[in-house]
């Protein structure tokens, strides 16, 4: 086998490996669509956030708007602070309430903005002052159970 | 008896000396692999040559293995996925599973068996005619000129190689769910898209089969070039090529997966 031919041979194969690789990254990944564009961070705290982890999803209206930045736990709070990347395009007013949400019966969580009315923006550092808690399933059926047997206990 | 039971230490004692002797000797080689590099890498149509022979040759066995690894996949994950309702998450299972330990893991494996094992028997017969001294007669460093081209065709080959698997095996997996059984189309890819992370999942795939062709490439140059320089001496070689490199690559994929797959 003569050079040249062995050349195209091994420039075919880098170029079909590279192209896998570049199927990989925009089919199969989500590279192009969650690393456009630029975000700014806000803050939001909250009692409890469940199962919600770094890289969750953030959504108004069904969209996602952004990404869960950092989860950290204020030690004189006691609370859960979230960072939360929004994307620029995207601006919130101040009153916006984030709550944190399951999608499905047991799917994620993710925290969901519900926009308020207020005409001044949130900006880069700004934190959510109205937030809701992520309902924790065993606690909710256990004060099902517990008002059931009160109601029983009353009745009697 | 004493005889015999101080015989059967002394064995012991001396295969496991054989083993800790030959592990520091390939630390070496591959030191003097790293060393020679420069010049391998500087006469490019070596190194082409050997990319020609370990990657555009094994493309054939790697494509189809992968088509029908994705195609079993696809079969399995449906049957099991329908149990709970959730078909549309074939796309993420036959992806995630492919993408972060098939696609790297078998073909690393199909690679060392494939091309392992020829450039041990290649570098061995070379050892055996003779090969390896006359180059050293003629100041000619076998390390440069024979094992680290051969040793950087298999490296870059390897992670090529992984992608390739692992996009063919999605295709397979595509053909079975959408096309054969009828999950919907916008769901597999759609799920498929929002599940699977460029970084977490695709790039740590890369790696590992990056890792892997570097130990897959090591061993068989080490045994070729450590092979004894007889027929049978070339065969043992080979043999230890293959179950030497299959052991390491399911090793170092335990302890690479504890590291890049664990925590949030």
């Amino acid at each position: 086998m003569s050079r040249t031919t062995l050349d195209l041979w091994v420039g075919f194969f880098v170029a079909v490996g590279l192209g896998a690789l570049l199927f990989l990254a925009l089919k199969v990944g989500n590279m192009a669509s969650s690393s456009s564009g630029d975000t700014y961070a806000i803050k939001a705290k909250f009692d409890n956030i469940g199962g919600l982890k770094v890289r969750g999803a953030v959504k108004s209206a069904g969209v996602v708007v952004g990404r869960v930045g950092e989860i950290r736990f204020d030690p004189e709070a006691y609370l859960a602070v979230v960072t939360i990347n929004v994307d620029t395009r995207y601006k919130f007013p101040r009153d916006t309430f984030a709550t944190i949400n399951t999608s499905g019966l047991l799917g994620e969580q993710y925290i969901g903005f519900e926009v308020g009315g207020d005409t001044e923006m949130l900006k880069a550092g700004d934190t959510i002052k109205k937030t809701q808690s992520a309902v924790v399933l065993e606690k909710l059926i256990g004060q099902f159970m517990f008002n059931k047997a009160a109601e029983d206990g009353g009745k009697k | 008896m004493d005889n015999g039971l101080s015989g059967a230490l002394r064995g012991l004692g001396r295969r496991v000396t054989s083993r800790i002797w030959r592990l520091g000797y390939a630390s070496r080689f591959f030191l003097a692999i790293m060393l020679n590099s420069a010049t391998a890498l500087r006469r490019v149509h070596l190194t082409m040559r050997e990319i020609y022979f370990t990657g555009v040759l094994s493309l054939i066995i790697i494509l189809v293995s992968g088509l029908f690894v994705g195609m079993v996949l696809g079969l399995q994950g449906y049957d099991t996925l329908q149990r709970y309702g959730s078909t549309e998450a074939l796309g993420v299972l036959v992806s995630l599973s492919l993408v972060r330990e098939l696609g790297p893991v078998v073909a690393a494996l199909l690679f060392a068996s494939r091309a392992g094992s020829a450039i041990t028997a290649e570098i061995g017969m070379m050892k055996a005619t003779e090969q390896l001294s006359a180059m050293e007669m003629m100041a000619v460093d076998p390390i440069a000129r024979v094992v680290a081209p051969r040793f950087w065709g298999g490296v870059i080959s390897m992670p090529l190689l992984a992608a390739l698997f692992s996009a063919m095996g999605i295709f397979g997996g595509y053909l079975v769910g959408v096309q054969l059984i009828g999950v919907d189309e916008g769901s597999f890819w759609s799920q498929m898209q929002a599940s699977v992370d460029f970084r977490e999942d695709i790039l740590n795939g890369v790696i590992k089969s990056f890792v892997f062709g570097i130990i897959v490439s090591w061993v068989a140059v080490f045994e070729g070039y450590d092979a004894e320089p007889t027929a049978e001496g070339v065969s043992g070689a080979t043999t230890r090529t293959v179950v030497t490199s299959s052991l390491a690559i399911l090793a170092a994929d335990f302890i690479l997966t504890a590291f890049m797959f664990t925590g949030t």
